[in-house]
């Protein structure tokens, strides 16, 4: 029997001479009927110009298939070649052979059409339905992605969905007409962990019902565990491994599956946490937060009254040590981000405390709490030199750029591991790595007690992760740095943190040290986030599917929420008691 | 309070605000409506003449005597006598403006006829010839002055084809609509060839953008074929900028095309503006331009009503 899908010595280039930018180099691969096979790489490693081969869309983003056939076999027995085929034979294996499934959901459905209109489109394509059973046909695929209140919801625009629910209602467009092979891409990488899991416990239960074959792509060889057969490793355009799942996760030939697998940060439940600190109650703070709420007024008619408030942040309360780490975990909207911003004055708080060694921090201009932001490629003004970049936080706090600054700019670019010249280059001339540790030099600048870094790894491939979070360490051990470390990847805070606060729609409803906040998990929502991390430890393991939504966080106006419980599990870890 | 009732409140205050400004301004430009109405033979005049027509029109009294005069008649629903037409303003305004709205609503029509689909032709084959021809017809219409293309469509109908454009007395639509369209199919597609080719440049640099959004690829790996995609998926996103565009455009023929009427005699908005200014038509030029301003508002605020019917994403009214 010949393979679903066989692709072989498959070379993909790109731009007016595709040969002289080869970006795929050679790639083969088998894949049978059922079977998932995980595609790992860092970004530029051609895992999905691989994948974007297959059904050939890579042709609509400039690319070229230079060498090699891509063979399926199809649902009559045929064998057809992918890789030579024309477009509108193509348009008629899209969707009903290959169903594709992208990273990001809020942006992968047309914003202008509604669900219903986009589901139904596929089944009028290939089934040739029309009116009421194309609507109909919708309504099943809805139900079949465990969407509540189907026929209400195909009536809805995609902004009226959370993206856990989109990348849903993606399933159920590139499931609609049964295709024997699904292409993933980074399906889950744009959504909350717990929203992860879910959709990975979707496509792994939709895989057993249909027998599908599927392509998982991902740079998450942590993720790979929980539903690949197969996996195969890329770097730079090649596969440079390929096995079955235990073979490459338990015994990796190649170094650079080895790498990805040891220098990365996995998830080990508190195993990995570090232990060079402990606090000591007679030192004082470097940061007191006591009683942090944020609230914004949700706006109602001109006229008209407000009809609440979102309760973002409430009473949210902390201390953080010279030289410790605490981190803020939580997904999208529990107002983790926004304490960070309220911490450094960009947010005003409703009502709330802070103190450091300066005094409160009232507004931004505390030059010993500094922060680090999400997306180095949008946090350097592109337009300045790196030498005025770094003056920057000096002359906000009312200081000369003289020699002296200068010294201390290029002492500090060494530091985080940069070149001296560095000072007279433009942030573009930099890699996303480097431009992180330069701001990390420019919060530095003005010797801060306290930096706020927000999710400051995330945008960065995971093996410049690693290299970004030795660094924190090291000069958090040199300096006596109090970090606050806002992040969703639980693999990364294990790494970094000494203490974790979750927060939870607005609320800390879990506070202690971290390992043991990690490894004993006291509150149901931490227990929920921390099943919900991929480890390869879990290999194929069988997710719940859980449908809860984060509650609303809009209360009407006045609204004051009780005074929380406390129970504590430990000399330094407690938890909210529940209802 | 609904969206619309607090979008028309303003109009109002916007047109208090340009009635000042119009008021002040006719009145800072050198020169009366005696002198502009008699030419050099009003240095003939006596002063004792020259004060009892002054205080005929009205332009003995001090400036914000006149404007609070003009301006209680406004709200009356009086704009005024015109001096040159002996007719009130409103009247003189609303014999001109079915033909200068029919010559917008046509060059409207001509420019997104041909600068639509030329526009998406254009984005579907980017950089290749094709798409080269159509920029440089778009670049060459947005930078011909318009009574140059105006001209030489009479000059290559005339000299080639011995037809002349219907000219004569202006007939109204609804009277003769043949021989209407006759006059007007000329100046229409005069003023649609610039509106035209800007049409072209903004929905084939949109339509570029939208082509390559992620929702355009979701489509294509569902199998929807090419004409599917453009037209349906990618179009209706592309389409704001286009409205805007539109909108604008619109906004302006409305307030008159100057140079194309006086080439096909037309008597539009234009033309009776200008014809007002330099008679020192006080009224007239008042009434014209508060008329134009409130054309524009109303313009503007069914633009804004479109795009919310065209992207769900936008909600009107919420936010104040």
């Amino acid at each position: 029997m010949t393979p679903l899908l066989s692709v072989s010595a498959l070379r993909v280039g790109f731009g007016r001479d595709p040969m002289k930018n080869e970006i795929v180099k050679g790639v083969s691969f088998n894949l049978d009927a059922g079977e998932t096979l995980a595609i790992v790489g860092e970004s530029g490693s051609g895992k999905s110009v691989t994948a974007l081969s297959i059904n050939r869309l890579v042709d609509f983003g400039g690319g070229r298939i230079i060498d090699g056939s891509i063979s399926l076999r199809r649902r009559d027995g045929s064998v057809f070649d992918l890789a030579q085929a024309n477009e509108p034979s193509l348009e008629k294996i899209r969707g009903s052979e290959i169903g594709m499934i992208f990273q990001e959901p809020m942006t992968s459905l047309n914003p202008v059409l509604t669900i219903g209109t986009q589901i139904e489109e596929s089944f009028r394509l290939h089934h040739g339905l029309t009116g009421r059973q194309a609507t109909a046909a919708a309504r099943d695929a809805l139900d079949r992605v465990r969407i509540p209140d189907a026929a209400r919801r195909l009536k809805y625009c995609p902004n009226q969905l959370s993206g856990g629910m989109l990348q849903r209602v993606m399933i159920a467009t590139a499931l609609a007409c049964n295709p024997r092979l699904l292409i993933a891409d980074e399906p889950t990488t744009a959504l909350d962990v717990t929203v992860q899991a879910q959709i990975m416990a979707l496509l792994g239960e939709l895989k057993r019902e249909t027998g599908m074959a599927m392509i998982f792509i991902t740079h998450d060889i942590g993720l790979v565990a929980g539903i690949a057969d197969k996996v195969m490793v890329m770097q730079a355009g090649k596969a440079v491994e390929q096995g079955s799942l235990n073979d490459v996760l338990d015994r990796p030939q190649h170094p650079y599956t080895q790498h990805l697998l040891s220098a990365v940060p996995h998830f080990e439940s508190g195993r990995a946490v570090r232990s060079d600190f402990h606090r000591e109650e007679t030192s004082s703070p470097a940061l007191t937060v006591d009683g942090l709420t944020v609230r914004f007024k949700v706006t109602g008619g001109l006229l008209s009254r407000s009809p609440g408030s979102v309760h973002a942040v409430e009473n949210v309360g902390f201390d953080l040590m010279p030289g410790e780490t605490l981190a803020i975990v939580g997904e999208s909207g529990s107002g983790k981000s926004t304490t960070a911003r309220a911490i450094l004055g960009l947010v005003r708080p409703t009502r709330g405390s802070f103190s450091t060694h300066m005094g409160s921090v009232a507004d931004a201009t505390d030059p010993s709490v500094q922060m680090v932001f999400q997306n180095p490629y949008a946090s350097l003004n592109p337009r300045l030199r790196i030498d005025s970049i770094l003056a920057e936080p000096v002359i906000a706090a009312g200081g000369r750029v003289n020699a002296e600054t200068r010294d201390k700019m290029k002492a500090l670019l060494k530091r985080v591991g940069l070149p001296e010249d560095s000072l007279e280059r433009y942030p573009h001339q930099f890699s996303g790595g480097q431009r992180q540790r330069l701001c990390i030099a420019r919060a530095l600048m003005l010797n801060p007690s306290v930096v706020v870094l927000d999710e400051a790894v995330s945008a960065l491939d995971v093996s410049v992760q690693a290299k970004v979070l030795e660094l924190l360490v090291d000069l958090q051990r040199e300096y006596g740095l109090a970090y606050l470390f806002v992040s969703h990847d639980m693999a990364v805070v294990e790494r970094i943190a000494h203490r974790i606060a979750v927060l939870y729609a607005g609320e800390i409803v879990e506070i202690g040290d971290a390992a043991s906040v990690l490894s004993n998990p006291k509150h149901s929502y931490t227990k929920r986030l921390i099943s919900a991390v991929p480890s390869i430890d879990h290999r194929n393991q069988h997710f719940e599917i859980d449908t809860r939504q984060v509650p609303s966080l809009v209360r009407p106006p006045g609204f004051e929420p009780p005074p929380a419980e406390w129970r504590s599990f430990g000399p330094d870890h407690s938890a909210r008691a529940e209802a | 309070m609904s969206y619309l009732t607090r979008r028309l409140l303003t109009f109002p205050l916007v047109m208090l605000g340009v009635s000042i400004l119009v008021f002040v301004a006719i009145r800072l430009v050198p020169g009366d409506a005696i002198t502009a109405m008699l030419g050099t033979e009003a240095g003939l005049l006596t002063p004792a003449q020259r004060d009892a027509l002054a205080s005929y029109f009205g332009i003995d009294q001090p400036i914000l005597a006149q404007y609070w005069h003009w301006l209680l008649g406004v709200f009356q629903g009086d704009l005024g006598i015109s001096v040159t037409y002996g007719k009130p303003v409103l009247g003189v305004i609303l014999e001109r403006f079915p033909l200068t709205l029919q010559l917008a609503l046509m060059s409207m029509c001509v420019a997104l006829a041909v600068g639509l689909p030329a526009g998406v032709f254009a984005a579907t084959r980017n950089e290749k010839l094709s798409d080269l021809g159509v920029r440089i017809f778009a670049m060459i219409g947005q930078s011909t002055p318009n009574f140059v293309v105006g001209l030489l469509i009479i000059y290559a109908l005339s000299a080639g084809f011995g037809i002349l454009p219907t000219m004569g007395e202006f007939t109204p639509f609804f009277t003769n609509p043949l021989r209407n369209l006759g006059q007007m199919i000329l100046p229409a597609v005069t003023l649609g060839f610039a509106f035209a080719a800007s049409v072209t440049r903004i929905s084939r640099s949109a339509m570029l953008d939208v082509l390559s959004d992620d929702y355009v690829r979701t489509a294509r790996s569902k199998g929807v074929p090419k004409r599917s995609v453009i037209w349906r998926h990618a179009l209706p996103n592309a389409l704001i900028p286009v409205v805007t565009l539109s909108g604008v455009e619109f906004g302006y023929l409305l307030g008159g095309a100057v140079l194309v009427e006086q080439i096909y005699a037309l008597p539009g908005l234009g033309r009776l503006v200008l014809d007002a200014i330099l008679q020192r038509d006080y009224a007239l030029v008042q009434g014209c331009v508060l008329f134009i301003a409130f054309n524009f508002m109303v313009i503007n605020l069914l633009v804004d009503l479109l795009y919310a019917t065209l992207d769900p994403r936008i909600r009107l009214g919420e936010g104040g």
